[in-house]
């Protein structure tokens, strides 16, 4: 297990107990209740520590490289998963997956980013960056979906969409535009999580959701903290201001309206005990799908478009400021 | 291929001048100077090397519309500060600071009216308000014209010119892509005609949602379009970009545009396209 920075302190006690453990036997009565005490005391440290992340720590704990990745979640919660392939244009993008499983019997759509785990796979997977094809593969199951009625589930989990030159070569923003507007007017219900990292325009391409969910250590934003800083701060030394402004967490979102709720996490974050955060997942979908599947088509387009219709924050002025006058006909 | 060649352009949330000012004005592309007038009456194009200069929503709409003559509408739509933004400023202050500047309260305008005799419904951004940034007062705006489109069965032209989604938003920003894109699904249902018409430069967020999603994609000549801006992608892929990546032309190639069409040009192509779907030649 990989520890963060501000993890320092669990990761040196975990080690002494570990060190202490080694060093007993069986009933040890002199270190045995000291092992007792000092895992005490970790449990205490931890709760402390993940009752008061920043928001830096939780992008932190978003992209953790022990985190449950989209396949891991797909091959928890659901059975009879079968990938399916390719975008029929060019290619099958590596950084996103999907295709159909059953959740609890019930036939669904799923589809998500995938990061790797090592350096290949990593690099097979473009770190979650997906190109245009990646975008086009998710229409097409989106698409296929609603042909046979049934409902979609995303997963989102990216640093962003890919920004190379062949992505921008097949149009890589095309493919986003057209992933939007179609996800508007899709007949069957969407429920979106964001698993990991929510970056951009990469992770919208595929979260139009008529519910949006994120887990309790994610962020969601317009870019990352990174970016942010080297673009207002023109360095990259400010991401954890960058991060701060940008209130990017799941309960930033929750206290936005942008989402409808988060769905929490073991002590220390999802990777520390996969299964359960694998449940709390499927708990929350199982509740969402079965309060979208009472609507009908209409309604679920209709209350969508409505849902994003809403965002944005502005104040109306009470007197309308007329343009230039001399080129204004009233 | 290009027409000329572009010099990488730096696309940042940074306030740009519109006009240089003076009666002698540089033509970047070539070196030369051309006289004010003479780029006045050509609608900011320099008559000799076609470079477009860059323009806002106020000389667009001065010209496009008959006479100039429109209605305003989403002027009441002002923006606030929803999550007390501050980097090294503080969003607000940055507000006041381009509201000043501009005379404009935000970065897009919605004007209705006629033109060529039709009616339509045309937003235009202005790259000079936070470079054309999107937040949620350009959503709104934009919001407001498709669905005045929709409702009234008139064709819309938006006019893009930005940098793309406005960080000191964050994902209020991010949401109006999402929200622009729904409604344009809504007009797309109505069978409104709706043209995309990009300048220079179209990036980023708006080009991954209602930029790209025209009926027809319309591009000016030379203006830099892309998802990612030049310098990010550079970084990525870790050498130089091929020339005239990114420009109108390269999309045009790469079957992204239907027509490049200049500004000298631009009313009276947009009026006969919109003619020809609406059969008003019959």
């Amino acid at each position: 297990m990989q520890y963060l920075d501000f993890e320092k302190p669990i990761a040196d006690l975990e080690r002494k107990i570990e060190e202490l453990s080694n060093l007993t036997i069986a009933d040890d009565d002199v270190l045995s209740p000291e092992i007792k005490r000092l895992k005490k005391r970790v449990e205490e440290l931890r709760t402390s520590i993940f009752s008061n992340l920043t928001r830096w720590q939780k992008v932190q704990l978003a992209r953790h490289p022990d985190r449950p990745y989209t396949l891991d979640y797909i091959y928890s919660i659901t059975e009879n998963f079968m990938e399916l392939h390719g975008d029929r244009y060019h290619s099958d993008d590596k950084a996103i997956v999907g295709g159909l499983a059953t959740i609890d019997g019930r036939s669904v759509m799923i589809m998500g980013h995938q990061k790797g785990r090592d350096t290949q796979s990593r690099q097979h997977r473009r770190f979650g960056m997906a190109n245009p094809e990646g975008y086009r593969k998710a229409y097409r199951l989106m698409k296929l979906a609603e042909k046979f009625d049934i409902p979609v589930i995303t997963l989102l989990d990216t640093p962003g969409a890919y920004p190379g030159l062949e992505a921008e070569e097949r149009g890589q923003a095309e493919a986003i535009a057209k992933n939007l507007k179609m996800m508007a007017t899709l007949k069957v219900p969407i429920v979106t999580v964001v698993i990991g990292e929510g970056a951009s325009g990469g992770a919208i391409g595929i979260g139009m959701g008529n519910e949006v969910y994120m887990m309790e250590n994610t962020w969601y934003s317009v870019i990352s903290p990174e970016s942010c800083s080297s673009i207002l701060w023109k360095t990259w030394d400010y991401k954890e201001q960058a991060a701060a402004v940008l209130r990017l967490t799941a309960e930033d979102l929750e206290g936005l309206n942008i989402i409808d709720g988060i769905i929490k996490e073991p002590l220390g974050g999802a990777h520390r005990d996969p299964d359960s955060s694998a449940a709390a997942v499927k708990r929350q979908l199982l509740t969402s799908l079965k309060r979208l599947k009472k609507m009908k088509p209409e309604t679920l387009v209709e209350k969508r478009i409505e849902k994003y219709s809403k965002m944005g924050e502005w104040e109306k002025r009470a007197t309308a400021k007329s343009g230039k006058s001399k080129t204004n006909a009233k | 291929m290009a027409w000329f060649k572009r010099k990488d352009k730096n696309i940042q949330t940074e306030q740009r001048k519109e006009m240089p000012e003076g009666v002698w004005i540089k033509v970047p592309t070539t070196g030369e100077t051309v006289h004010r007038r003479e780029l006045e009456d050509n609608l900011w194009v320099d008559p000799l090397s076609d470079y477009h200069f860059r323009i806002g929503s106020d000389k667009y709409f001065s010209f496009l519309f008959d006479k100039g003559k429109f209605k305003e509408i989403g002027q009441d739509i002002v923006p606030t500060d929803p999550l007390k933004f501050e980097d090294r400023k503080k969003y607000s202050d940055r507000l006041d600071q381009y509201q000043k500047k501009t005379g404009h309260s935000d970065a897009v305008r919605v004007g209705v009216g006629k033109m060529n005799d039709l009616d339509v419904v045309i937003a235009c951004m202005d790259f000079d308000f936070m470079g054309g940034s999107m937040g949620s007062v350009v959503g709104e705006r934009l919001g407001m014209a498709i669905d005045h489109a929709r409702k009234q069965k008139k064709p819309l032209i938006i006019i893009s010119q930005t940098g793309g989604a406005r960080m000191q938003e964050s994902i209020l920003s991010l949401m109006q892509m999402a929200k622009t894109s729904a409604k344009l699904a809504q007009l797309e249902e109505e069978g409104v005609p709706y043209i995309s018409y990009m300048t220079n430069p179209t990036t980023g967020g708006v080009t991954a949602s209602f930029a790209m999603l025209g009926d027809f994609n319309i591009a000016e000549p030379g203006s830099l379009i892309g998802f990612a801006g030049p310098r990010v992608i550079r970084q990525t892929i870790g050498r130089d970009l091929p020339e005239g990546f990114q420009t109108a032309e390269y999309l045009l190639d790469h079957g992204f545009l239907d027509l490049i069409v200049p500004r000298t040009q631009m009313k009276d192509e947009l009026s006969k396209l919109l003619k020809l779907v609406l059969h008003k030649f019959a």
